[in-house]
Parts: C-alpha cells; structure tokens; sequence
C-alpha cells in the first residue's frame, strides 16, 4: 500500500513537472538581450535576469501573448511562461533599442 | 631599483601625455566623426545641398510661412528659445522643441519616440495639423512648380522624382551634418587639463558618480535612447502621457526620451515641457528626485547633494558646449 502511494506520488511528481515544461534564463547586459532569438515549447518558462547596474523593463504586445513584467533592479529577474505557439517579439520599455524574438513552438 | 621604477612611471605618464588621442582612441565620450546612414539614403553633396533648402524653405508648410527652421533655428543651438514650440495659426504647442544637434545618431525619435528613422521623421511635422500643416500631394505639387528643386532632385536622387520619400530622404541627409563640434570637454578628454575647470573635473566625476546622470545620459551624445518618467509637474490642462501613446506599457506612462546634452548652454529652456530655464533649476530637479512621483522612474531618488556639488554639475554640464556649426543660408529656388 505505502509503495503504491510513494510510485503515485512520483508519477504526479513528474507529470507536474513534464507540464510546467523547461525553464530559460535570458541575461540583459550592456543593453542588449544575451539572445537575440529564442525557441521555447509550448509551457516552457523564460526567466529575464537584469546584469546591468541600472533598471530594465519586460514586456511584449504581440498578438500571441502579450505581458508586462514591468521594471527591475540588477541581480533581479522576471520570468514568464508561454501557453501559445506563435512569434513573440519581447522588449524593453526603458531601452527601446533591446528586442528580441522567442519562437514559441508546440 | 627604485630609480628604475620610477623613470618608468615617468615614462609611461609622459608617453600618455604626449599621445593622449592614439590613448583615447577608443574613448566613448568621443563623438565619431559622423553620423550613421542607412544603406538607401548615403550622404552625398547633392542630397545634403537638397535637405538644406529643404530645411529652410519655409513653403514646406501649408502657411507658406513656417519652415523646419523656423523652430529649429541654428541661431538658437537649433531649437527655439520657448518653453513650447509654436505651429501653424501661432498655436502653441504641448512639447519643447528638441534640438536636432546629432540627430543623426538618435533613435528612435520625437520626445514619444514615434518615428524610427529620420527619413520617416522628417514627414511628420510637415504633415501635422498643429505644426506645418502641409499635405504631401500639395507639397509636391508646390515644389514641382520651381524648375530649381526639379534639378535638386535630380541631382540628388536620379530617377526617383519628387516624392514623399524624396523629401524625407533629402532632409534626413542634411539633418545628419547637425553636429556638435569640439567642446572644452571634448578637448579634456583628449588630454588637455587646461581646457576645463576644477569644478567641471568635479562635476563629471558626480555625474558618473553619486548624482547618477550618467545612468540615462552616457556615452558621447550623453543619452541612453530610452524613456524615463522623471516626476515633472505637469505644465498644461491635461498630463502629457508620453511614450505610453505610442507603448501602452504602465512603466512608460509619463516617460520621455532622453535628450542629448550636448551644446547644453545653447538649448534653454530644459525637458519635455521646457518648464525650467537654467541648469541650476534643472540639478535641483534632479536633486529633490522628482516632484511628481506617480509612475516615476525607480532610478530617482533625492541626491543629498551640496551647494558646491550642484554648481560642479552645472559647471561640468557647460564644458558640453562647443562653438556652435556655422551656417550659410541657403538660396532657395524661386
């Protein structure tokens, strides 16, 4: 009996982790993306870390999914998972010039 | 031993003394000679000449009356004089007329950074009812009438005609020659000592420093592009939104671009709303970290600065300014 609950355990264990699908860490450096393009799954979670001593911002208006992860400090990050498939265009509000794409795939 | 040491740090500081522009080459306070141009629209003389008559021609507004320079006037560190710009029916405008010094290295454009480009910018003043108040079909009708600007054309973009596009073009290539020349700063960076004070040494380390300038205003063209909301009290009926007309992003409400600050001395009154006429008005801004806190920018915060530290600022800000482009009119086609 306490077998059976311990393999359901695991195997819930592992669907949750099979659903909340991979996570990705995009650096922001010298006002710049560390990845001008990026392929995630459908579920995948992409986390923005800020290395650079002054704010950024996270955002994106694209028809697919669109979200503001507002601003934050150096050393911080903000992450956000992706439930759609589709092209994404992610920027920063404060540097306009800092865009990237991340390709959302099934 | 010791002798040995220091002969070679004598040395060393005379070789950077006596080459402080092979030392600095890679200086990023450094302006590069000239401005960056797209593939389509390369600079040539007959573009340049064309974008010149272009920018003074004062029948590029529907009033026949109003020019690009009427508000970017080069007499006035191409700008205006006025806290608000004023447009067609002399109606004031919402926004301080931003000078066009190096232009050519800013994008994206305008104080709400709705145009991406010079080219595209240079067509909406002249279209916008509450500035030039020209349309484009009636522009090119207008200029096609003077067989001078036929030639200009000609000679600048074969074939291409006189376009919507033509014209953009052509006020783009002029507007990239804009650009400050050699300031005190310039020539200190270059290693002269002399060419600024003690308290403008001062000032530069602060504005790199404890007063956080330099975090939007950096590198040679001191901005960082980008838009900050930096708790201006309103100065009209109604709050100016900023870049969140063109990005409906909350931190954006309230924010504008970032000027230049080069030829700082020449281009009064300051910000988006021209609401202060010195620089002493504007560090002490700065100093009390805003007045309208609001969606303000997290990156202010109240300085704590002394008296002699904000004149070290203003000082500082000063040695920005070189002797300004000198111009000679141009004679349009009439």
């Amino acid at each position: 009996m306490r077998r059976s609950i311990i393999v359901t355990a695991l195997l819930i264990a592992a669907t949750a982790a099979l659903a909340a699908g991979s996570e990705h860490v995009v650096g922001q450096k010298n006002k710049s993306f560390s990845a001008r393009t990026l392929k995630v799954k459908v579920g995948d979670t992409v986390s923005f870390r800020n290395d650079d001593p002054f704010f950024h911002n996270i955002f994106s208006l694209s028809e697919v999914q669109s979200f503001d992860l507002g601003s934050f400090p150096q050393g911080q990050s903000r992450k956000t998972t992706f439930g759609k498939a589709g092209t994404i265009e992610v920027e920063c509000a404060i540097h306009p010039e800092m865009k990237m794409i991340i390709q959302v795939e099934k | 031993m010791k002798t040995n040491l220091q002969l070679a740090a004598i040395a060393a500081a005379a070789m950077l003394a006596l080459t402080p522009a092979a030392a600095r080459a890679g200086d990023p306070y450094l302006r590069p000679a000239k401005a960056p141009e797209p593939a389509h629209n390369k600079s040539t003389p007959a573009r340049v000449a064309l974008g010149k008559a272009l920018f003074f021609d004062p029948r590029l507004s529907g009033s026949d009356w109003i020019s690009c320079a009427s508000c970017h006037n080069p007499a006035l560190g191409w700008s205006d004089g006025l806290s608000t710009g004023i447009g067609d029916g002399m109606k004031r405008l919402t926004r301080h007329t931003p000078t066009i010094v190096n232009i050519g290295f800013a994008t994206p454009l305008m104080w709400d950074g709705r145009a991406p480009n010079l080219e595209e910018q240079a067509l909406g003043p002249i279209q916008a009812d509450q500035e030039m108040n020209q349309d484009i079909p009636g522009l090119i009708k207008k200029l096609s009438q003077f067989d001078g600007y036929v030639t200009l054309f000609q000679k600048a973009y074969p074939g291409e005609g006189i376009t919507d596009k033509t014209i953009g073009k052509a006020l783009a290539a002029y507007q990239r020659t804009v650009l400050s020349t050699e300031s005190p700063f310039d020539r200190w960076r270059k290693g002269d000592e002399k060419a600024v004070s003690a308290s403008a040494k001062r000032g530069f380390d602060l504005f790199t420093g404890k007063a956080k300038c330099a975090t939007c205003h950096e590198g040679f063209n001191f901005t960082d592009n980008g838009f900050h909301n930096i708790g201006l009290k309103a100065t009209g009926n109604e709050a100016d939104l900023g870049r969140f007309g063109q990005r409906k992003v909350a931190s954006m409400r309230g924010a504008f671009k970032t000027p230049t600050l080069r030829d700082i001395a020449l281009t009064a009154p300051y910000m988006h709303n021209g609401m202060y006429r010195t620089l002493e008005e504007v560090v002490e801004h700065y100093d009390r970290g805003g007045d309208v806190l609001d969606n303000l920018s997290p990156e202010m915060k109240p300085l704590e600065l002394t008296a002699q530290e904000k004149a070290d600022l203003v000082a500082f800000m000063k040695t920005l300014t070189g002797k300004p482009m000198q111009v000679v009119l141009p004679q349009l086609p009439n």
